[in-house]
């Protein structure tokens, strides 16, 4: 494997990871805001019980993007950020708003908690949809460097029916992973009433979120046939996606011990859905990073810089494991929290 | 205004915000870990209350933190791209590793916090320490680029390419150990009296000597105590940053001295203003020789003044008083800290006098003016350079243009962060009284 392709796997790895625990962290704050009035069925308190001690181990991933993508591919990024100077300042404004308002509404008064609540939800929802619409951008057509500078076209952006695709893809999935791991979570927690909920939230929305999909595919057969035409010959990949679904799909319908459905395998294969998914598209994308100016190639960091990145990533990432193990047996696991109320 | 002065703002800005956070953030725990150890010896309740309530404000501090962190991050990319390639590929990793210190802290912070009734003594000791070493060292090595811009290494230009890059010797490059050090110490020092000027205007508010007021007394002489000794620290990490600058920014040192000519027995100025005009600093104070000394430990050190640079390489001259305003700040807290030191454990007076009180609530704020000021200072007297003679800030700024609706946007939101943190922290601290907790 040449080293380009061992970064932009690394690379690609850090935003599976990312958008997955991102999703189920921005879907389990809409939830917790959907559910705020009804305390008794304890939708909120369960997502939160999640959220507490995981947003700021969500967050590093996405800071591990920008740094990853800065120096592995140092060219790319100083495109990349030229053209989305707005749109991503957009992003991180209503990141920096959703955080501090999901910390402040865990520590404020009843009375301004609904407000806080409110205002986190509804930001975590319109992030991953700004965030997603970053890739049918990188597909090609959005960015005009004739001037000297990248500049983003806005109005072929909000015009494109691949954008809007992606959006629903990114909002569907959200909703979709989210009330599934929580599913799992309440089930752990032996909360029948919360399972059902969140339980019922997945059977409706996972479809949805697969129709999406398809619906990309079909805009980018119109707007990105180069990357069509590869997606094309992954169809093997494509089709194992497919029916990774399907079986985590059943997992909700098979009786387990005490309730129906065994939340902890759906979640499993759905997330091996995501990852062959995520696979394919991402050799389809290859070589390109942004269609058609910059490839793998041309945007590659300095090989003495990337051996000593690379040999830190594994080392940085053994000495930390002990510590992923305790985070997860505190929070993931032991039912003394989890029940906790 | 044009765009380079704009980026140069709204970055600023966003630097200004978040460094707040970032040193309380740095701080706190050290300070929690301090009184968590201290309960552990000598088993008074009052300490373990403080580690607790400290760390909880420090969580809400980090709710605020964190995203103006990402920001930080996510900002270097948008506003300065052209800086940020030679990042990509010349010191990277102090970005990389710091993520991996964060997460550290990251993950020991939520143990901490959300698992403390299920954590035993030493676990408890040992999530803090790593809490404390995360903050410590992510501080640390985000600060290592900004020593890599006063004094790059690991790389050389050839006909504008960049070529034998070495990002070990980028990254152990010659200010690294004093410029980090410098950030981690006034950071301890800050979290100290900052926790020192609370506990202080607690006890003026408490009447007679109550179990609060003790409460609050035990933090203040181990706020006091603690801040003493990281002021002592940074005053002699100081010695050494001024001696890097003197060996390899001179221009910098000159303008912070306010020193024009080039000259042995160089005099160092306190006070007063640099005026352009005359070439000198006016309304000062000299003291013959000193500047000399400071700079390489003897009076016929020459030091180079600003004259000897063409004018359109001078850092702005107002540096000399922020560089004032940092250094006389620095001194002030270590005096105040020893006074409190000798009244409280010397002369063994159970209170203060009113004046003694004023005095350490206004450390906490001071500290924290010295720790803008001296950005705001290491910052510009780089200028014009973001490398230091290596690439200039204007070649380095986004050429996309419409940064001005973005300052206004991001001021906005930086207002009503401060704004909603201080709310959320009053209204915690008001619901839940340390009385009910002791």
């Amino acid at each position: 494997m040449s080293d380009e392709i061992l970064a932009i796997t690394l690379l690609w790895m850090f935003v599976f990871i990312y958008s997955v625990a991102a999703s189920i962290d921005f879907g389990a704050g809409f939830w917790s805001m959907i559910y705020l009035k009804k305390p008794h069925l304890k939708a909120t308190d369960i997502a939160n019980r999640y959220l507490s001690p995981s947003w700021e181990v969500t967050n590093v991933f996405i800071v591990l993007i920008v740094v990853g993508l800065v120096t592995f591919f140092p060219t790319a990024a100083f495109k990349i950020g030229s053209a989305l100077l707005i749109p991503g300042s957009l992003i991180i404004l209503l990141l920096a708003i959703r955080s501090a308002f999901l910390v402040f509404s865990h520590t404020a008064y009843n009375k301004y908690k609904s407000l806080l609540y409110i205002i986190s939800g509804i930001s975590g929802i319109l992030i991953p949809a700004l965030l997603i619409s970053i890739l049918p951008i990188t597909q090609g057509g959005f960015i005009d460097g004739s001037n000297g500078t990248e500049q983003l076209l806005f109005s072929e952006l909000i015009t494109s029916g691949s954008v809007y695709t992606f959006i629903g893809f990114g909002i569907t999935s959200t909703l979709f992973l989210s009330s599934l791991l929580l599913a799992d979570y309440s089930n752990v927690a032996e909360e029948t009433k919360t399972y059902q909920i969140y339980r019922t939230k997945a059977i409706v929305i996972g479809p949805i979120s697969l129709i999406m999909a398809f619906l990309i595919l079909l805009t980018m057969r119109e707007e990105a046939n180069w990357l069509f035409e590869n997606m094309m010959s992954e169809k093997i990949w494509l089709l194992l996606s497919v029916i990774t679904f399907i079986i985590g799909y059943i997992f909700l319908w098979i009786p387990g011990k005490k309730v129906k459905g065994q939340p902890r395998g759906a979640v499993l294969f759905v997330i091996l859905q995501y990852f062959i998914a995520g696979y394919a598209y991402g050799k389809a994308h290859l070589p390109y990073i942004i269609y058609p100016d910059m490839t793998l190639r041309i945007g590659f960091t300095d090989p003495n810089t990337f051996r000593a990145l690379f040999v830190v990533y594994i080392v940085g990432f053994i000495v930390l494991t002990p510590g992923f193990y305790v985070f997860w047996k505190m929070f993931l696991k032991d039912k003394r929290y989890l029940k906790h109320t | 205004m044009d765009e380079l002065i704009l980026a140069r703002s709204l970055f600023g800005t966003t630097m200004g915000f978040h460094i707040i956070f970032a040193t309380l953030g740095v701080g706190i725990p050290l300070l929690s870990l301090i009184s968590e150890i201290t309960y552990q010896v000598t088993k008074d309740k009052h300490y373990a209350v403080m580690a607790q309530r400290w760390t909880k404000g420090f969580a809400v501090l980090l709710g605020v933190g964190i995203p103006t962190g990402t920001i930080a991050g996510v900002q270097l990319t948008l506003l300065w791209p052209g800086f940020m390639e030679v990042v990509g590929k010349v010191i990277a990793l102090p970005f990389q590793i710091e993520i991996f210190a964060f997460l550290l802290e990251a993950l020991f912070m939520s143990i901490y916090v959300y698992a403390q009734d299920r954590l035993s003594a030493s676990m408890r000791i040992i999530s803090l320490s790593l809490v404390t070493l995360g903050a410590c060292a992510s501080a640390v090595l985000i600060t290592n680029v900004h020593a890599f811009e006063g004094t790059p290494a690991g790389f050389r230009i050839v006909n504008g390419e960049i070529v034998d890059i070495d990002p070990w010797a980028a990254f152990f490059n010659p200010s690294f150990f004093v410029t980090g050090g410098h950030v981690a110490v006034t950071a301890f020092m800050t979290g100290a009296f900052t926790i020192a000027s609370i506990a202080a205007f607690k006890m003026l508010r408490e009447k007679g000597l109550t179990n609060v007021y003790h409460f609050h007394r035990k933090a203040l002489m181990l706020a006091l105590i603690t801040g003493g000794f990281f002021s002592l620290l940074t005053a002699l990490n100081g010695h050494d940053s001024a001696q890097l600058l003197h060996k390899y920014q001179p221009e910098k040192l000159a303008a912070a001295e306010g020193l024009f000519e080039t000259q042995a027995y160089a005099p160092l100025a306190i006070g007063g203003y640099t005026d352009r005009e005359s070439k000198e600093v006016k309304w000062g104070i000299e003291i013959p020789w000193l500047l000399s000394f400071l700079a390489n430990n003897r009076f016929d050190e020459v030091v180079i003044g600003l004259n000897d640079y063409p004018e359109e390489e001078w850092p702005p001259l107002f540096v000399h008083t922020l560089f004032n305003a940092m250094v006389g700040i620095g001194f002030l807290l270590l005096g105040l800290s020893i006074i409190g030191f000798i009244w409280h454990d010397l002369m063994r007076k159970k209170s203060f006098p009113k004046w003694m009180m004023w005095l350490f609530i206004a450390t906490g704020p001071l500290a924290m003016c010295g720790i803008e000021f001296g950005w705001i200072f290491a910052c510009t007297g780089r200028q014009p350079w973001v490398i230091y003679r290596v690439m200039l800030t204007e070649d380095a700024v986004t050429k996309t243009g419409g940064i001005g609706s973005l300052f206004i946007m991001f001021g906005i939101v930086y207002l009503i962060l401060l704004i909603s943190v201080v709310l959320v922290l009053y209204y915690y601290f008001k619901r839940h009284p340390v009385s009910k907790e002791i």
